[in-house]
């Protein structure tokens, strides 16, 4: 147990700074899509509440990881559609404009 | 390992690998598309590789789940484009939920054996959950305005919030020391859930980018501190770079209204504001009319359109793309200067003019434009106020002194669209609406630009 907190800790410290390098270089321009699809890809915390529903332990986890389950899908939904609704508006001034 | 464990890790080393990809290609509007599919496919096979797992006996109410997470979430994709602060409020909202449920259920699950550091992060799992859920709710209900969007404070303020959140961890220490004591759990939940509620009542319309950037980051962190409980790399991989994207935006807009973090969640900015509008004085303005503006604007070669939370208001960025159309025709040169906290999230003012067709190369950042203020003819100022206001600059008695601004003030002429000379939201006088160079165009945005629009279509007409 111990040694798997360890290992999450590193993965927890090179995501972070991937993400810094990562995030720093997005365009503010498409900060408002970051956000959403940040909040999109966040939601995979639904994989957490999947096993707690599906394992079906005892009714209390099921009804709360049901609930949570609802709650992550509509933001991976959501998040996913408003995201690329946003990005397409995004055109640049092309040579044949009207 | 058995196979099919095997297998599932490997989708979920895929989805990682996607999920990183995702956000860097976010990088450029060009590549930005495949960001939104990389994080699909990602998403897909997490899902997918999960849905697999051997523990899983009850797969209908991870069916119902499903699919009545996909029939509400729908209809929150397709909200309009003005509707998006909120709409990202809720979703932090959402999200801290999940969270705070799942940490919930695991923590009854496992209780008494919890060794002290996986208390530790379950409480931590807890406690951003919590008051990211009820404080994204409140920053939503703001932003929708059915909750007031004046900041309320009161003496003590303060104190009270440290006061809860310092309960909530000292809670948290005892469990960590004695997870036997189930019984002081509940209080993990309340207190935060609370805390949450308390943290946004201070906080008015012109501080939301941050706050949301703020409660986008809890929100990452949370769901990073959940991975550590589920011992799930990927869900700590997902949250870590949620976590820092929001950690990020807030720096970014902190800078943007020269204000420290704390500063923006303690600070009481209402207060401030209220003493500094005692001195308002009627001093003279000029004003102008739809005719007289659309004569400067078509006189002009280079215009520069600053944007702020009043054109979101009125609704104004089709009429003010009508403008650009009509300006661009005649040969003017026009650009948009936007600043980073204009409007009410990080990036909402480009969301608004992008869904109004206006190309994206011409939504110039603060930095980017101010350089060209001194050879630009017009500054047309449309529903912003603060982050044009010169005394940021000179004044240092200004609440806002420091904060960077848009500096439309070095224009050679500048138009103001502003419905009467009532102090802005932040309730700062804005030395601007005086200058020499100032033309006051008092109205509604919408109908102010489209007059505009209709004075330089009807002169068209007559020079043929």
């Amino acid at each position: 147990m111990k040694v798997d907190l360890l290992t999450g800790l590193y993965v927890f410290m090179l995501a972070a700074f991937l993400g810094f390098q990562v995030i720093t270089r997005v365009s503010p321009l498409l900060h408002t899509p970051l956000m959403s699809l940040t909040n999109a890809l966040d939601a995979i915390a639904v994989v957490g509440a999947i096993i707690l529903a599906g394992e079906h332990k005892n009714n209390l986890a099921a009804i709360l990881g049901t609930i949570a389950i609802v709650a992550a899908t509509s933001n991976i939904v959501g998040g996913f559609i408003i995201t690329d609704r946003m990005l397409r508006m995004f055109k640049a001034s092309g040579p044949k404009k009207p | 390992m058995t196979f099919s464990e095997t297998f599932i890790e490997i989708t979920y080393i895929i989805a990682s690998a996607l999920f990183i990809l995702s956000l860097k290609w976010l990088s450029s509007p060009k590549t930005s598309r495949w960001g939104v599919w990389a994080g699909e496919i990602g998403m897909a096979l997490a899902i997918g590789g999960t849905l697999l797992y051997k523990g899983i006996v009850d797969y209908k109410l991870v069916a119902i789940g499903l699919v009545l997470g996909t029939i509400i979430g729908i209809p929150l994709g397709k909200v309009a484009m003005t509707a998006v602060p909120q709409r990202t409020a809720l979703s932090h909202a959402f999200g801290a939920l999940c969270v705070t449920l799942v940490g919930t259920s695991e923590f009854y699950l496992r209780a008494p054996d919890i060794p002290p550091f996986m208390m530790a992060v379950l409480s931590m799992e807890v406690i951003l959950g919590s008051l990211t859920f009820t404080g994204s709710l409140m920053a939503a209900g703001k932003l929708q305005e059915v909750l007031p969007q004046r900041p309320i404070t009161y003496k003590g303020q303060n104190f009270v919030n440290l006061g809860m959140l310092a309960l909530a961890i000292g809670v948290a220490g005892i469990l960590v020391m004695h997870p036997d004591q189930v019984k002081l759990f509940p209080a993990l939940i309340v207190i935060p859930l609370i805390f949450g509620v308390m943290l946004i009542i201070p906080i008015g319309g012109a501080d939301m980018p941050t706050v949301i950037s703020l409660l986008n980051s809890y929100a990452g962190l949370s769901a990073a501190a959940m991975g550590f409980v589920l011992n799930s790399k990927l869900l700590i991989i997902a949250g870590a770079l949620d976590g820092s994207s929001g950690f990020i935006l807030s720096v970014i807009m902190s800078k943007a209204m020269n204000r420290s973090f704390t500063n923006v969640l303690f600070g009481g900015f209402g207060q401030i504001q209220a003493a500094a509008t005692g001195k308002e004085e009627a001093r003279p303005v000029k004003s102008a009319t739809a005719e007289e503006a659309a004569a400067i604007l078509s006189a002009a070669s280079r215009v520069a359109i600053v944007p702020g939370y009043g054109m979101a208001v009125a609704q104004a960025q089709h009429k003010v793309r009508e403008l650009y159309d009509a300006l661009t025709k005649r040969g003017v040169d026009v650009r948009f200067g936007i600043h980073p906290v204009a409007g009410r999230m990080p990036g909402h003012m480009n969301v608004l003019l992008a869904e109004a067709d206006i190309p994206y190369d011409k939504l110039l950042e603060m930095d980017v434009i101010n350089g060209d203020f001194p050879q630009t003819d017009v500054a047309l100022v449309i529903g912003a106020n603060d982050v044009t206001n010169p005394a940021a600059r000179s004044d240092a008695s200004s609440p806002i002194y420091g904060m960077p601004i848009l500096d439309v003030d070095k224009a050679r002429t500048v138009m103001v669209i502003k419905r009467s000379m009532a102090a802005g939201f932040a309730g700062i006088d804005n030395p601007l609406y005086y200058l020499d160079q100032t033309l006051m165009l008092f109205g509604d945005a919408k109908n102010f630009v489209g007059n505009i629009v209709r004075e330089l279509a009807g002169s068209d007409g007559h020079h043929g």
